[in-house]
């Protein structure tokens, strides 16, 4: 796991390797670690351990629809969004409408999955600091998110649902009460983990004052999602830079504060992720209230898709940061380029400058709290 | 199960062959060694976590490769990555097994046909002795496959080394009429893997729409007693000959 | 200090260095793109960065293409201000046997990554990147993978990639 790789000149100076299989590195990422003594003189990730090619797949496809499943296979973890963002990039690439109660019911489904994403990020940083309970009892909760989802698209994880205008299938009949008793059953747990997790003295000396990201440093590295909002700005593509139909909705922007430590410390990344969850509950149950009860699933759409000339980047609110998906058409079916700008990808490059004079657990701590999935950071 | 299913009239004496002891010692404890990577990792946390709750099976996480029983290879093997699973495999100690999980793992999955950075199978790389099909397979196939894999155990010997072992399962196997259809020459191109080779039942096939009804947990959850002339998933099992033990198919 | 539309960003660059090597460009459909000579792109990204008529505090996103029929290789660089709220793209295109572009990581750091793939991914040569390396393939891998007569090694470290 762990392991002496060389002495240099200087004595003091030690690199260790960490990873590509180690426990708390949220997959194969693998993390050069220049120490003096504990302390962190240098940070050096090495990615690419689960390159799986998909933007090469994206041109080789020779079909823009066929693209949405291995949309889901970057973020894992969220792969609603990942679908969403590509299905409106697409829409706009071809200017098409959006039947309304798609549109709501996309709301609902991608918030939901933001908590779900929520849920094993924060599980998943606890785990790695040493709080087993509240992982399983998130996971329980994360699990009647993931029977809602199985209930309409079919798959747990990987569901491949969003199409573009529309929906794979129909919703089921009892969709709005199963999110509806969710919301009401979820709303409470989310008090018991503030209670259980966040002010757990143990948890908070291992996150407090520790990975502070300064505003200015986070903007330079184009920091996005929990992370820049935990670094004290109030930035949400959903409110600034408003798609779909997000603009109907009465939402908060929770930002960092420092109310254990200093804004920007992983604490602040951590709460707000914490606080996110009940602002997609607000969004859901407005998104319930104003969704159609009849309608389309699927705008008639041409079968096979075939753009004009153009390009377009667009980026939609992930629940990790800003999703950017630039797309280059040349008239054909087969997209000429499609780059997918992954928050993760962003928030890791930015792990060297925030790690510097860190102790070596609180590496572990950082990497937790600035929540990267790899299969997003490599794609 | 084992032994200790049996009525015994003495509270104290069980008798008992020690080989079918340590491996019903074996294979309740089966610490698999925790390493997730890509999307069947979530899964992996997700049967591991309060739902499905590996635990019951004796089936904990270890951190460390020297530690652990079993390799799951949960996710797809890029080409950068493989060299380092490999390692991992040397790392563990004898008995050691694999789980491939997941299409990416098996043959390549979603992957297979332009991925130029993704390994095709991880078991070119390393042998492999349970697949698991599915993108991603649901907690309850991976269960099945720790199923299968204690069935293994179950049928293997200490005293004799594991490819003879191996060797003589099968030819009684085939003499007792349980696969009785071969012949010799068939036979030998069989994977020596008997138990594990075959893969889980339909029941798993991850993203089908079939999953809404809950019934697949009942089904993968019934004794795996017959289980290896189960149809194949829809990956079918690879025809890669595993690498462990060349002449295991030779009477 | 006011939101600009990409016409007006572009017209302002064109008035301080000069019509003729930057243009505003547009497909069909989708957003339009300033396209720049390699040379003008580090004046003009500080421009853009540090004006207070522009503020582009931000850049998003970093592509690069290759352009099979034209025998050219490019980068788009997607900007954002969080302070304006207005974007603009820039666009370089060079030559394949010639693919230097000025690397733009002194003036956004997250540039760095981004340049390293676009560098792994199509064989952009960066110059003054302070470390140019593979980042998403293994070092010694052959070819990048996104050009489109890419063919793929058949294999890495002796274990067969097909």
């Amino acid at each position: 796991m762990m392991e002496l790789v060389k002495t240099g000149a200087d004595n003091h100076e030690m690199v260790i390797n960490m990873g590509p299989q180690h426990p708390s590195t949220h997959g194969v990422l693998r993390l050069e670690l220049v120490l003096d003594g504990e302390l962190i003189k240098e940070v050096r990730p090495n990615i690419g351990y689960l390159h799986r090619c998909f933007e090469k797949y994206a041109e080789e496809l020779q079909d823009y629809a066929k693209v949405i499943p291995y949309t889901d296979r970057m973020d894992y973890v969220s792969a609603m969004n990942q679908e969403h963002g590509y299905v409106i990039a697409i829409e706009r690439l071809l200017e098409l409408e959006v039947p309304e109660r798609v549109e709501y019911a996309r709301v609902i489904l991608v918030e939901l999955q933001r908590i779900a994403s929520h849920l094993l990020g924060i599980g998943a940083f606890g785990l790695d600091l040493g709080a087993f309970s509240p992982f399983l009892y998130l996971f329980t909760e994360r699990e009647k998110i993931l029977d809602i989802f199985e209930k309409n698209s079919g798959a747990r994880l990987l569901y491949n649902y969003f199409a573009v205008a529309g929906l794979m299938r129909p919703l089921q009949d009892d969709f709005k009460g199963d999110v509806a008793d969710f919301v009401t059953s979820f709303r409470p747990k989310i008090k018991e983990l503030e209670d259980l997790l966040s002010y757990n003295r143990i948890f908070v000396k291992r996150t407090a004052n520790i990975g502070v990201l300064p505003a200015k440093v986070a903007l330079n590295y184009a920091a996005s999602g929990p992370v820049l909002r935990g670094s004290g700005v109030a930035w949400d593509l959903r409110k600034n830079d408003p798609y779909s139909i997000y603009d109907r909705f009465d939402f908060d922007i929770p930002v960092g504060t420092g109310e254990m430590g200093t804004v920007g410390d992983c604490w602040d990344r951590y709460h707000v992720r914490v606080l996110e969850m009940e602002q997609s509950l607000r969004i859901i149950e407005q998104a319930l209230e104003g969704m159609p009860d009849e309608g389309d699933v699927m705008a008639a759409i041409p079968k096979r898709i075939r753009p004009k000339d153009g390009e377009l980047y667009v980026r939609t609110e992930s629940p990790r940061g800003e999703l950017g998906y630039f797309i280059s058409s040349d008239k054909s079916a087969a997209p000429f380029r499609i780059k997918a700008r992954a928050p993760s990808f962003v928030h890791l490059s930015m792990l060297p400058a925030i790690s510097k004079g860190a102790l070596i657990a609180d590496v572990v701590a950082i990497v937790g709290s600035i929540d990267i999935v790899l299969g997003e950071v490599d794609r | 199960m084992g032994f200790l299913d049996k009525k015994y009239h003495d509270p104290n004496i069980i008798i008992v062959s020690l080989e079918s002891a340590l491996n019903w010692a074996r294979k309740n404890s089966l610490w698999y060694e925790q390493f997730g990577l890509a999307c069947c990792a979530i899964e992996m946390m997700a049967t591991a976590a309060s739902r499905y709750d590996f635990d019951r099976f004796g089936i904990i996480p270890r951190s460390s490769p020297r530690q652990a029983d079993v390799m799951i290879v949960a996710g797809t093997v890029t080409l950068k990555m493989a060299s380092r699973i490999l390692r991992l495999y040397e790392q563990m100690s004898e008995p050691r097994y694999v789980i491939s999980m997941g299409s990416c793992s098996n043959c390549g999955g979603p992957y297979w046909e332009h991925g130029y950075h993704v390994l095709k199978g991880v078991d070119k790389v390393i042998p492999v002795d349970v697949y698991v099909p599915g993108c991603p397979p649901r907690p309850e196939a991976l269960l099945e496959g720790f199923l299968k894999l204690q069935e293994k155990i179950t049928g293997e010997t200490v005293i004799e080394d594991r490819a003879t072992a191996v060797a003589d399962r099968e030819s009684s196997a085939t003499s007792a009429g349980t696969t009785g259809t071969e012949t010799p020459a068939e036979r030998d191109l069989v994977p020596d893997l008997q138990a594990g080779g075959s893969p889980v039942p339909k029941t798993s096939t991850g993203d089908g729409a079939e999953a809404a009804d809950r019934q697949d947990a009942e089904v993968s959850t019934r004794p795996a007693g017959a289980a290896g002339d189960d149809a194949p998933g829809p990956d079918g099992a690879p025809q890669d000959k595993p690498k462990s033990n060349p002449q295991g198919g030779t009477p | 200090m006011s939101k600009l539309t990409p016409e007006e960003i572009a017209r302002n660059l064109q008035d301080r260095f000069g019509a003729d090597r930057i243009e505003l460009m547009k497909g069909s459909v989708g957003q339009p793109w300033i396209q720049l000579a390699p040379e003008m792109l580090p004046p003009v990204a500080l421009a853009l960065r540090d004006d207070p008529a522009f503020q582009f505090d931000v850049l998003m996103c970093l592509s690069g293409l290759h352009y099979d029929k034209e025998n050219e290789l490019g980068v788009v660089y997607n900007l954002d201000s969080t302070t304006l709220r207005h974007t603009i793209n820039l666009k370089v295109r060079v030559p394949l046997d010639h693919p230097h572009i000025p690397s733009l990581e002194r003036l956004w750091k997250t540039a760095n990554w981004h340049e390293r793939e676009a560098f792994d991914m199509v064989g952009i040569i960066f110059d003054n990147h302070p470390d140019l390396r593979r980042i998403l393939t293994p070092d010694d891998w052959e070819g990048h993978a996104l050009r489109k007569d890419y063919v793929q090694q058949d294999f890495y470290q002796g274990i067969p990639t097909k």
